[in-house]
């Protein structure tokens, strides 16, 4: 894990002593609001519907158990003890005070941690594969070409200033699981011959304008990425539009400009951004790799393992769901829910947290991931030690079986906190959980991701739900329109519309009927619910979930 | 013909706490939205927002917001402002908990 160089943490220091005084001034009145706001919306700082919301940082979703257990501390020192894990690898505090926030930003400082551009028209947190490290499929751990990026783009003075906000996210694997293609960047390691490169993908984003991204260009070498990002953003910055801020994202500059324009466009940006990289990247790349090396694998048999999974069906059951394949022999990457049938997609207590940090200490090489599913990762653990970690999840609420389920939904916060929101989500993914919960039909559905947003920004990822979901507000009432077929994997699509919208009573009666209709039309019980869509169309969905209705109407 | 003015509030976020406030006929901040002033008469209105928007040491983010005149003051007339009131519907958290407090 990286841990802060000394000009990392002067830096970190710097910025919360500054933003004490900004703070201190705006309390005093010598600062107005619309001096302030820039201010504190750099350092992670929103003003949401019922109070003040800190976004800190979680860099590629990484964190060790000391972080882990200060953002417990934070919650229950400054918050109402718990924290909420967002679809990009943040943590978000829902009830701070603003004269708290320099303590808590000094807080995150003392392990680490801090808010600098989660929000703001700045490169964003970096985001990547939460299996980095661990996963089977992987070429390279992307997380030190993440925290490269991390670095160069951190107060990197082109880009304070940028159209709109900007971000990447990397994997090391041909399998996505950091949905890079809905990313203004999207990088991808991939090998040419022996060596390592990355195929740069631009233009992906949800939001108003969804768009899946293009390919740049296939390979990008090691020597090449920085000048090459620099090159992208570059371009942007200078025509990216600036009159509209519904066209300021790279989508549309992409769209409007077409891919082989800006690839011309940032290729000759490049010749001239190329030679200011005099090679002190590349040597700071090498330092960064060795903090990220692998852990001291540990060898022992799994009999234990082998043995609960045989004798206890809990346990069986949560092995199915929850753990995916690692690539040392012995071990597994275990995927911990924060999704239990009713809770709040994504949120975990302090107490929750506590545990996590524990036990990514004892068994887990400690190491935590947050995925952009909102759920904790421990990518490390021995078989072996799987039936007693199980154990002491169960006990903390944080045993549920349901990876990759239909009660493991992602949802944005919604109208429940966020200014933005038109309609909530947060209710509507706990009754759906509740109600398949109840139906007692989760497993049999299988592999199914519904993903809810509370308005068309989609940070819930609507679009490339497997059944996405959107809340707007129609004439002064919630109304929730339905999308199918999205896929948010290495194969992205948008997912295409239903048809009308349906009220907050009747959007989970109308997710049942969609899921009658998978059960109904499926080939087996291998084919997912993708699989089954992209067979049959969208036609068999509509019908069930309009004609049904008028015919019962009509009658 | 302009549209006919419907009843308003004078609300806004606290600034030290960010939570939502209203405007008393008194010239005082409230959390409660009953206790707000009920403003019919749309060039009051105008004159209430600005004496609110000079209250930015106290104050953030002021607007009028529509309610309607219930038995016991101000209603909210659309959801948003019905959960501003209240707090989120996932925990008791917010105005729904600490006005059950007082």
């Amino acid at each position: 894990m990286y841990d802060y160089s000394e000009f990392d943490a002067a830096f970190v220091a710097a910025r919360n002593r500054q933003f004490r005084q900004q703070v201190e001034r705006r309390v005093s009145g010598a600062l107005t609001e619309d001096e302030f706001k820039p201010l504190r919306l750099m350092n992670g700082l929103y003003l949401q519907l019922h109070a003040y919301m800190l976004r800190v940082a979680i860099p590629y979703g990484t964190l060790d158990s000391a972080k882990m257990r200060q953002l417990a501390y934070i919650a229950e020192r400054w918050d109402k003890g718990y924290g909420h894990f967002t679809t990009r690898q943040n943590i978000q505090y829902n009830w701070p005070k603003l004269p708290d926030v320099p303590d808590m930003l000094d807080a995150l400082a003392e392990v680490g941690m801090h808010a600098i551009q989660t929000s703001g028209n700045t490169i964003r947190n970096v985001t990547a594969d939460h299996f980095a490290g661990a996963a089977e499929d992987e070429i390279a751990d992307p997380r030190p070409v993440a925290e490269l990026i991390r670095q160069w783009s951190t107060d990197h003075p082109e880009f304070q200033f940028l159209p709109r906000k900007f971000k990447i996210a990397v994997t090391g694997s041909p399998n996505d699981r950091a949905v890079i293609k809905a990313h203004d960047i999207g990088l991808q390691i991939v090998t040419r011959g022996t060596e390592q490169g990355y195929r740069v993908i631009v233009g992906g984003g949800l939001g108003r304008t969804p768009m899946i991204g293009k390919v740049l260009n296939d390979f990008i070498t090691q020597d090449d990425l920085l000048p090459y990002l620099e090159s992208i953003v570059s371009v942007w910055n200078q025509i990216g539009r600036r009159d509209n801020k519904y066209k300021s994202r790279i989508k549309i500059t992409v769209h409007e400009h077409g891919i082989d324009d800006i690839r011309a466009r940032v290729a000759e940006r490049f010749k001239l951004v190329r030679p200011a990289f005099s090679g002190v990247d590349l040597a700071l790349f090498e330092e960064i790799k060795a903090a990220f090396a692998p852990p001291a694998f540990r060898k022992a048999g799994t009999e234990s393992f082998d043995t609960a999974y045989s004798a206890d069906p809990v346990f069986r059951a949560w092995a199915d769901t929850n753990l995916a394949t690692h690539r040392a022999p012995g071990y597994a990457i275990v995927q911990i829910s924060l999704k239990a049938h009713g809770a709040t997609p994504g949120d975990a207590t302090a107490a929750q947290m506590r545990v996590m940090a524990d036990l990514a200490q004892f068994y887990g090489h400690d190491e935590l991931r947050i995925s952009h599913e909102q759920n904790v990762i421990l990518p490390h653990v021995h078989k072996s030690d799987l039936p007693a970690l199980h154990a002491i999840l169960k006990r903390h609420g944080l045993a549920t079986a349901n990876i990759g389920l239909i009660s493991d939904i992602i949802a944005c916060p919604g109208m429940d906190y966020c200014a933005l929101a038109t309609a909530r989500s947060i209710p509507i993914a706990q009754e759906i959980a509740t109600r398949f919960d109840e139906l007692k039909l989760e497993h049999e559905i299988g592999e199914l991701k519904i993903k809810i947003s509370g308005c068309i920004n989609a940070c819930g990822h609507h679009h490339v739900g497997q059944i996405g979901i959107l809340g707007l507000d129609r004439a002064g009432v919630e109304n929730y329109q339905i999308t199918l077929g999205g896929d948010h994997t290495q194969d992205a699509a948008l997912g295409q519309r239903t048809g009308p919208g349906f009220s907050a009573d009747d959007i989970v009666p109308a997710i049942e009927r969609i899921i009658e209709t998978y059960l109904d039309y499926r080939q087996d019980r291998q084919e997912t619910f993708l699989q089954t869509y992209r067979r049959i169309g969208m036609e068999p969905f509509k019908s069930a979930l309009y004609e049904k209705v008028r015919a019962h109407a009509a009658e | 013909m302009p549209r006919a003015f419907t009843p308003k509030v004078v609300t806004a976020n606290a600034l030290l706490e960010g939570d939502v406030v209203y405007l008393t006929a008194d010239d005082r901040w409230t959390r409660d939205l009953a206790q707000a002033e009920l403003i019919t008469d749309e060039a009051h209105a105008q004159l209430r927002q600005l004496m609110a928007e000079g209250q930015p040491d106290q104050v953030v983010g002021v607007y009028l917001a529509d309610v309607t005149d219930g038995p016991n003051g101000p209603e909210p007339t659309h959801f948003r402002e019905d959960f501003r009131r209240s707090g989120p519907s996932n925990y008791r958290h917010g105005k729904q908990a600490e006005l059950s407090d007082v």
